[in-house]
């Protein structure tokens, strides 16, 4: 079998017997019924108005549906970036530590082919949650009240992405920096670029340049919020979308220049983590 | 280039900062030979494996595995390694454990097979097959690391302390598995600090101390080669026992004992021929063969090489 395969099995299949993959699984499944439900009882409330209010009210009631959908993709996008940077803040840095490493690569391999293999498992494993999580926000909102958001699936590809450079970035400083100082980069970074984003929509409203170039320098250190911001802009619905109506969404999309620098983002973490990993002493 | 050696490093030296673990490992190893390598702890042993193995590079020097130069990946197929701290993937079980690292060394899947069953039998570890290595005790968790290391029918084996943790059972399994992979033609390279294991168990032992070979030695050569003599006599004066260092080093008096180092036991007679002509009434000759342990201690002393 491939090598890069053998490991992206053992990366898969660590996640199944730790009980990661069941937890997730769980949780995310106590997530969608708590979503469901809300959402069954808000539109019941919007429908019993509905009856009195005429036609008129159709309109505004898919505006409701449109804002608890992004406010559950919202949830949605924060779990996918924290479950990246948890299940891969250990991977290359813990088995360093525990030595579980040696035995692997001073096998006939490459060490890129064990990094190469990790990636594409949490890879996976990403897509399998994400899929869960959000598709199960998109579905539930179909069956419970025939709506379904523009650009359902182009959304969650961006939220899939945003988890995408998350889990590199993770994996570059896991290849360098104990598990901890690499979960503490990793959250400082996005706590930085959450904030970012913010001082970057409040700007936008003020017409502040210098808090929209503060917002946009944030990004440039980790593209997540801009991300984020994508997807929200991607799936909000047109009134939505042109008057910013809600702290889920955005008036203005970001750039495709964001968007290729985060491609590039991604692609140069995978290349420090490569690099670092080839040449430290284990 | 000698394709006799399996191991032959030319001063090797790994830095941390500016402290040098390993100052310049020069040995050459030969292909079927049992060879120990021992030295006090912070000597640079483990250092000086996982440069040869890849895991840490070098700061300069040179060594070839096989024939082959380290950066040389296809190496790395024909060799065994059981690291120090056997660390493995304690989710997996035994035989799932085998299956990783047979897969890593691109076994024939139907081999690999054969070879677990063989393995697991061979360390003793068939019943627990299915079981997780989480729930196996440390012994069994050095048997299955062993047995790791066997998997590719390896041409050279690393084993770092390979005995450290195992009760007397454990230890004489490593012990025998150790003489079936002489008879075999492996080379093994041994790190241990199980003394006794290195006298019964290797062909040739190297002594490092700061990181360079201080001495390499035939075990057969070493063990007969030091004798240290105690002799309980009257009489004897200055004169005597200068004339007595012409067979021994480190001729030294403690009480009525005269005490000294001979190359070899051949001597004895001579040594009693010299001290009853000059007129010294001896009442014994006591020869005492240096064990492996006091030899390690001569050589690299007691200040632990540090």
């Amino acid at each position: 079998m491939n090598t890069i395969l053998v490991i992206t099995r053992l990366t898969f299949r660590e996640a199944v017997r730790r009980k990661i993959a069941l937890a997730a699984l769980l949780l995310g499944i106590a997530f969608l019924v708590i979503y469901s439900l809300g959402f069954h009882f808000i539109n019941d409330e919007i429908s019993a108005d509905a009856g009195r209010m005429g036609s008129r009210i159709e309109q505004m009631r898919r505006e409701v549906y449109n804002f608890l959908v992004l406010a559950g993709m919202y949830v949605v996008n924060f779990l996918g970036v924290a479950s990246a940077a948890l299940i891969t803040a250990d991977s290359l840095a813990g088995e360093i530590q525990s030595g579980t490493i040696q035995a692997i690569v001073t096998k006939p391999i490459l060490r890129s082919q064990v990094v190469v293999g990790k990636w594409l498992g949490y890879a996976i494993l990403l897509m399998g949650y994400l899929l869960l999580m959000g598709g199960g926000v998109i579905v539930s909102v179909w069956l419970l009240a025939r709506y379904s958001p523009p650009n359902g699936l182009a959304g969650l590809s961006m939220i899939y992405f945003n988890s995408l450079v998350i889990m590199t970035l993770t994996l570059a400083f896991s290849s360098r920096f104990s598990t901890l100082a690499t979960g503490g980069a990793v959250f400082g970074a996005y706590g930085v670029a959450f904030i970012g984003g913010w001082v970057e929509r409040i700007g936008t409203a003020l017409n502040n340049e210098t808090a929209v170039n503060l917002g946009i320098f944030s990004s440039l250190l980790l593209p997540s919020e801009a991300l984020w911001n994508k997807a929200a802009f991607l799936m909000a619905s047109p009134l939505a979308g042109r008057i910013d109506a809600n702290p889920f969404t955005t008036a203005s999309q970001p750039s495709n220049v964001m968007m290729g620098y985060a491609v590039l983002y991604l692609i140069i973490f995978l290349g420090i983590a490569l690099r670092q990993f080839q040449q430290r002493d284990l | 280039m000698d394709n006799d050696l399996a191991i032959e490093t030319q001063s090797l030296r790994k830095e941390y900062g500016g402290f040098a673990a390993v100052r310049g490992l020069t040995l050459q190893v030969k292909r079927g030979e049992v060879f120990g390598f021992l030295g006090p702890n912070g000597a640079g042993k483990t250092t000086s494996i996982k440069m040869l193995l890849g895991l840490v590079a070098p700061t300069s020097g040179s060594a070839r595995l096989l024939g082959k130069p380290l950066t040389d990946r296809s190496a790395r197929a024909q060799i065994g390694f059981l690291p120090e701290h056997f660390r493995f993937h304690d989710w997996l079980t035994a035989a799932e454990f085998l299956r990783l690292h047979g897969q890593l060394y691109r076994m024939d899947p139907a081999r690999l097979e054969k070879r677990i069953t063989e393995l697991l039998e061979l360390v003793a570890l068939t019943p627990f097959r299915n079981q997780q290595l989480r729930t196996f005790s440390k012994g069994m968790l050095q048997r299955i690391g062993l047995a790791q290391a066997l998997l590719n029918d390896p041409a050279l084996v690393f084993l770092d302390e390979p005995t450290s943790g195992l009760d007397p059972v454990g230890r004489r399994l490593v012990r025998d598995v150790i003489r079936q992979l002489r008879a075999q033609g492996t080379t093994v390279f041994l790190n241990s600090h199980l003394l006794s294991e290195v006298e019964i168990t290797c062909d040739r032992v190297a002594f490092i101390k700061h990181g360079e070979v201080v001495r390499t030695s035939s075990i057969q050569a070493l063990v007969d080669g030091e004798t240290t003599v105690t002799i309980r006599a009257r009489g004897f004066t200055p004169q005597v026992l200068s004339d007595l260092s012409q067979w021994g080093r480190e001729v030294r008096v403690e009480g009525e004992n005269i005490i000294l180092a001979v190359s070899s036991e051949e001597v004895l007679p001579a040594i009693n021929q010299c001290l009853v002509t000059n007129g010294v009434s001896v009442y014994a000759i006591l020869p005492q063969r240096l064990s492996l342990e006091d030899l390690f201690i001569q050589v690299v002393g007691t200040d632990g090489g540090l």
